[in-house]
This record gives C-alpha cells, sequence and structure tokens, in this order.
C-alpha cells in the first residue's frame, strides 16, 4: 500500500534487520557435511558469503533458514567433506 | 574583525564560525589553501573538528555523508575534476536529505588541462539536488557559508549547499573581510540538531530499497524541500542583515535592473565587475543593469518571471558550455520565461572558459550587443566571445 | 591605482603584492591582490597584482595597463617584457646590482633602482646566493610610491614575516633609503 509523500520520512528507514528475509527459500541445492572426514579446518565457515556456517566444536553447523546453496563450502572444502545435493532429495 | 584574506581563507573562516564538526577533505588546486588553513585551525585547537584527511574526493563526500548521517555538521572543500569525481556522492548526499555545505572552487574541466575559473565543473552538478550559490567577492563566501547552514538544516530544507569560488579570481585574490565575533554567529546559527541520525544502540538502516510503488513519493518530498529552500534562504538573509549588517540581494541580485532597457544576467566574480561597466555605461546615459544569478538553485524563478516583462532585452553570460542547444543558464531562464506574456529579447554569450579572463572592456561590449539585438528584435541566440578565429572582436 | 610586480617562483612574488595590499589597507584603502602563474615550479616566472583605491573594488578581472611595475629579478628583463601596458608616466622599479649599468629602457617611464640583493644578503634574509628580496623591495617601494607610508609597509612586514621579522623591517627601511632614481 503506497503511503502518501506526507507520511513518510525525509529517507526510506529500515528499522527491522535484514535476518527477516529468509534466503533459505532461495535455495536449490543443500550441503551435506560428513562430519567424520572433517578435518576442522575452518575454511568453510571463512568462505560463506552468508555468514550461515556456525562451529560447535570446531565442525561446521549450516543454518539452513540462511543458506542459499552456492556451494563456496564445498568447493573450498580441502577434505572434499562436503556435498551439495539438490533441495528436495535428502 | 576586518582582516585582508583570501577567498579561500574566507571559506575556512567560514566553516570555523559556523563550528563545522567533520572536515574530510582531499586537496586539489585551487582549493588546497582552504583545507590547510581548517587543518592549522583544528591542530591549534582553535577549532574543535575532527578533521579526516582521506584519498580522493569520492572518499571525502562519503565521509561527509556518514559524518552528517550521524547528526554531525560536516564540511568540505573541492574543484573541478575533484567535484565531479564526487559527482555519484553528491546525489546521495541530496536524496539522503544531509544538509553538508561544500565549497568548490570553481575550474575548468580537462582535456585541455586548466586550474583557471569556469563554471563548468558546478554547472554539471545542477542535477545533483545541491543549493548551489555563486559568489561575487571574498566576504560573500564566508557570509554565504555561514547562511547555507542555517538554511540546509532547517526541518523544512535539509539538503546540502556548495558555495562557488571562482578559482583564482577569488580563490587566489585576497580583498578585505570581516570575520563575524563567534558570538555573534552563534545567536544567528543554532547547533544542528537532525530528527533522524544513526544512534548507537538504534539499529537503523538509512536510504534502504524502496521498490517502484513508493519511490516518487520521497523525491517529490525532496522537491518540495527544494522549493522551500528559495522563500526560507530569502529569510534567512534578511535576518543575517538584521545580525551582522550586509546582505547581497537575495536570489537573483539585480543591479540597476529597475529602469534598466536591457540587462545582462551573469553569476560569479564576472558580474562584480560587469557592476563597474553597468556604472561607468549609465554615466554615459545607456540604460542597463546587472543582474547577477547568485543562486542556481534554487532557481530564482519568480524573480526572472517579475524581471522579465520590465527590460526590453536579456543577454545572458554562461562560463560554462554543456553541449545543448545554447548555455545552461540561458535555457533554464528562457524555459522559466516561456510561459510570460510578455518577454524581452534574449541572447546567450558564452564567455571566460577555462579563465580567459573577461574585461571591463568586453563586458562593454557584450551590452552593445545586447543593445543592438534588442533593437533588432532578435538575431543568432548564441554567441561566443573572443574565440580567436572568430571574426568578432570583442578585446 | 594598479600595480603589477615581475619575479621567479620562490622570490616571494605574491607575498610582495600582499604586503602592498596590506599595507595600503592598514592605511584605510580598499584593495585587492592576485596572482598569476602557470604551473607553480621554483624559478618560473610569477607575475602578482594588486590594486588600491578609495572606493571597494568590484573590478575582477586582471591588470593590463598598471600605474607601476616591479621588478624583484632583473634577469626577467631579457625574457619578460616587463614594460608591457605600462602607462604613459608609469614608474618602474628594478632590483638591479649596484654600480651596474642598466640595459637600454625606453624614456617614456621613470626607473627606480635598488640593490635588493644586497640589502637582503646584508641583513641575513634567504641565502647569500639566494636572498629573499621581497621585503626589501617594498621598502624601495614606498620611496617610489609616495603616497604609500613607509611605516604602514614597515608594521605590514613585521606581522607578516613568519622569521627574522625585525631584519625583515630593517631591509625595508634600508630600501627606502637607498633606492634611487634612475638617471
Amino acid at each position: 500500500m503506497t503511503k502518501s509523500y506526507e507520511e513518510i520520512p525525509l529517507t526510506p528507514i529500515s528499522d527491522s534487520p535484514s535476518t527477516i528475509n529468509m534466503t533459505g527459500l532461495w535455495r536449490a541445492f543443500r550441503p551435506i557435511v560428513d562430519i567424520s572426514r572433517c578435518k576442522k579446518c575452518t575454511l568453510c565457515w571463512k568462505f560463506c558469503p552468508d555468514a550461515a556456517i556456525t562451529l560447535v566444536d570446531g565442525v561446521p553447523v549450516i543454518d539452513l533458514k540462511y543458506c542459499k546453496g552456492c556451494g563456496i563450502c564445498a568447493y573450498e572444502c580441502p577434505a572434499e567433506c562436503i556435498e551439495m545435493v539438490k533441495e528436495g532429495s535428502a | 574583525m576586518r582582516m585582508v584574506m583570501t577567498g579561500n581563507y574566507a571559506s575556512a573562516y567560514g566553516a570555523k564560525v559556523s563550528k563545522a564538526q567533520v572536515i574530510a577533505a582531499y586537496p586539489i588546486t585551487p582549493q588546497t589553501s582552504i583545507v590547510e588553513k581548517l587543518a592549522d585551525f583544528v591542530s591549534s585547537g582553535e577549532m574543535k573538528a575532527k578533521f579526516i584527511p582521506v584519498e580522493s574526493e569520492h572518499s571525502a563526500m562519503a565521509a561527509c555523508v556518514a559524518a552528517s548521517t550521524a547528526g554531525a555538521r560536516t564540511y568540505t572543500a573541492t574543484s573541478s575534476h575533484g567535484l565531479t569525481l564526487m559527482h555519484e556522492v553528491l546525489m546521495w548526499a541530496s536524496a539522503a536529505r544531509l544538509p553538508v555545505v561544500m565549497t568548490n572552487v570553481s575550474r575548468a574541466m580537462a582535456p585541455p588541462w586548466s586550474v583557471w575559473a569556469d563554471h563548468m565543473d558546478s554547472v554539471a552538478q545542477r542535477d545533483t539536488g545541491w543549493l548551489q550559490f555563486f559568489c561575487e567577492g571574498n566576504q560573500e563566501v564566508l557570509d554565504t557559508i555561514i547562511m547555507a547552514y542555517k538554511v540546509c538544516e532547517s526541518r523544512g530544507v535539509m539538503l546540502p549547499a556548495m558555495i562557488i569560488e571562482d578559482a583564482f579570481i577569488l580563490s587566489h585574490t585576497s580583498e578585505p573581510v570581516d570575520v563575524p565575533e563567534q558570538e555573534l554567529v552563534d545567536s544567528f546559527l543554532p547547533p544542528y540538531d537532525p530528527e533522524l541520525r544513526i544512534e548507537p544502540g538504534k539499529a537503523r538502516g538509512f536510504g534502504s530499497l524502496v521498490r517502484p510503488d513508493q519511490y516518487m513519493e520521497f523525491r517529490y518530498k525532496a522537491m518540495l524541500a527544494m522549493r522551500d529552500a528559495h522563500d526560507r534562504f530569502l529569510r534567512v538573509e534578511k535576518e543575517f542583515k538584521q545580525v551582522f549588517g550586509r546582505e547581497y540581494g537575495g536570489l537573483l541580485d539585480a543591479y540597476r535592473c529597475d529602469d534598466a532597457e536591457v540587462v545582462l544576467v551573469a553569476a560569479g566574480s564576472v558580474a562584480a565587475t560587469a557592476k563597474d561597466v553597468v556604472d561607468a555605461l549609465r554615466e554615459k546615459g545607456q540604460p542597463v543593469g546587472l543582474a547577477r544569478l547568485r543562486g542556481f538553485r534554487p532557481f530564482p524563478h519568480e524573480e526572472f518571471r517579475a524581471l522579465a516583462p520590465k527590460v526590453a532585452g536579456m543577454g545572458v553570460l554562461d562560463r560554462s558550455y554543456t553541449y545543448g542547444p545554447a548555455g545552461a543558464f540561458y535555457t533554464e531562464i528562457k524555459g522559466s520565461l516561456y510561459s510570460c506574456p510578455k518577454r524581452p529579447v534574449m541572447k546567450n554569450y558564452i564567455a571566460g572558459l577555462g579563465g580567459r579572463d573577461i574585461t571591463p572592456r568586453i563586458i562593454e561590449r557584450i551590452f552593445e550587443d545586447i543593445q543592438l539585438t534588442t533593437k533588432r528584435g532578435g538575431g543568432d541566440e548564441v554567441e561566443w566571445v573572443d574565440v580567436a578565429g572568430l571574426p568578432r572582436r570583442w578585446r | 591605482m594598479e600595480v603589477r610586480f615581475h619575479g621567479r617562483g620562490g622570490q616571494g612574488v605574491v607575498i610582495a603584492s600582499e604586503v602592498l595590499a596590506k599595507a595600503a589597507f592598514r592605511m584605510g584603502f580598499e584593495v585587492s591582490s592576485f596572482p598569476f602563474f602557470g604551473v607553480e615550479r621554483r624559478g618560473a616566472p610569477v607575475t602578482a597584482f594588486a590594486r588600491i583605491d578609495r572606493k571597494p573594488i568590484r573590478n575582477k578581472s586582471s591588470i593590463y595597463e598598471p600605474d607601476y611595475v616591479v621588478v624583484l629579478d632583473s634577469s626577467l628583463l631579457r625574457g619578460v617584457d616587463v614594460l608591457e601596458g605600462l602607462k604613459a608616466g608609469g614608474k618602474v622599479l628594478i632590483n638591479y646590482p649596484d654600480g651596474s649599468p642598466l640595459p637600454a629602457l625606453p624614456p617614456t617611464y621613470k626607473y627606480y633602482i635598488l640593490d635588493a640583493n644586497a640589502i637582503a644578503a646584508a641583513h641575513g634574509i634567504g641565502s647569500k646566493v639566494t636572498p629573499i628580496v621581497n621585503t626589501a623591495i617594498m621598502g624601495g617601494f614606498a620611496r617610489m610610491c609616495d603616497w604609500v607610508s613607509l611605516d604602514a609597509m614597515v608594521e605590514t612586514i613585521r606581522a607578516v614575516a613568519p622569521v627574522k621579522k625585525e631584519e625583515n623591517v630593517a631591509a625595508a627601511r634600508e630600501a627606502y633609503e637607498r633606492t634611487k632614481e634612475a638617471a
């Protein structure tokens, strides 16, 4: 609903954080981590462009509410322990 | 306190007495002494401001935008290629409704490389939403900075302003300037107190994405602000006169135009020289006047429409060339007068580019030409003045 | 009144023009002074100007027909037309070494000679090889142009000189005494 020019502030202001935007819904491929082969190098955590990876005891935990499935973590993992699988199949 | 100083020092003192809180600037000829003087003021403690040396003019304006968003009164200065480098951030500053005040030392654009006076850099920013004031002397530079803060920071405006000094002609020319007492300036200019600002602990984003269904309303508000700036500037100048005893003729400084048959419209230092020429021609019985375009934004629409029916001929001097059908000032004035029932014969003179001196003799010849063209009822609408190779002699 | 100054970058030509403007301002005149340079570099010819009037100065164009010309560096007499536009009967102050014969100069003007290099060097202003002559020259100007008072010039020099204030003042006073009209 378009607000009248009299009702809007001087400049657009967003006071809700971008975390309300559930970008996980955009995902076509999902990362699956094989923890047994993880070397705890933390590279996946460093590379994730969305900060959607948290390290728990050195091992990656993917936040699926935000992960867009870009595949960078799988690409960068030196142990090749992350696999991108089609969303909906796993 | 009246002292002999350059236009650049007048700018620095203007920012000082206006108590600018954040200064972010990058050096460029012929602006450098503004920033050096301010750096002196800050390092000596005479001025309580944060001075941020940045790596480019683009960064300078970005830093000013950020500081202004945080609620600080900001100031910067630049010239020519520095100003054009900032272009996208200038657009941001005005659309974000931030009252940044900047001195632009108006200098020609390259190539050819030139450090001398020319209005192309300033005129090229006329679309950015900045208020633009062209000064004819150093006192005006200092005073207009103070007035600009007052106009721009008012809730109905909240737009940035540039105060324009002609390169070398004002920036490096020393003349008497009165630096007003700090208490007097404080009584006229209250501290900057914006309604909206970034506040620690209150997470907000400014200038966020807006879809096509809401964008226009923001621009409409900005248009209303520029329109409000017109009347507010005139009120602020009246107040300034009461407090400091000086005034500059509003947005269109009409000199001896009341009983003039023809007038010349010009902006910047050339207008000051032209006032001398008007006096000399009046001595000879010629009814001429000079309308100095002081504010280009907000455009003095009503002022031109009031002047137009009173004069038979109007010459417009553009110290820039914008590749359009005629000069920038000319085209806008002509457009403004289109619906006037009674309009003067008009002619555009492109002069003074790249610092080419516009002598009193040349201005006399321009007045002769306006009078001749007016008698004829018109003629060639645009003429380039003092170009080697063209048949007309102007010197 | 319009004055043009000729010198080389680094000699303080622009400051000389400012000193004149400030001295005249001190005396109650309206003033305007400005430089013209190409891209700045030590040794390149620099021109500076000053306008002095009783009423506020609006004219912002350059000076083409000065009443006075000041030459801070005599080597410019060969390369630059320092007399261009000088009004008939105009006065010229030249920094010229004592004892050396002047080159041929048009008789329509009045010439004043001053060995500003020697005076500046004697007072330790700048180095012996490259003395800074602008304050001495302005003392000479006060002699050549009798309506600018030496006192106003000296007060201005004292205010403007960043170092060696009294040496600069002394140089100006000595220059005032020793400036002579050329035969």
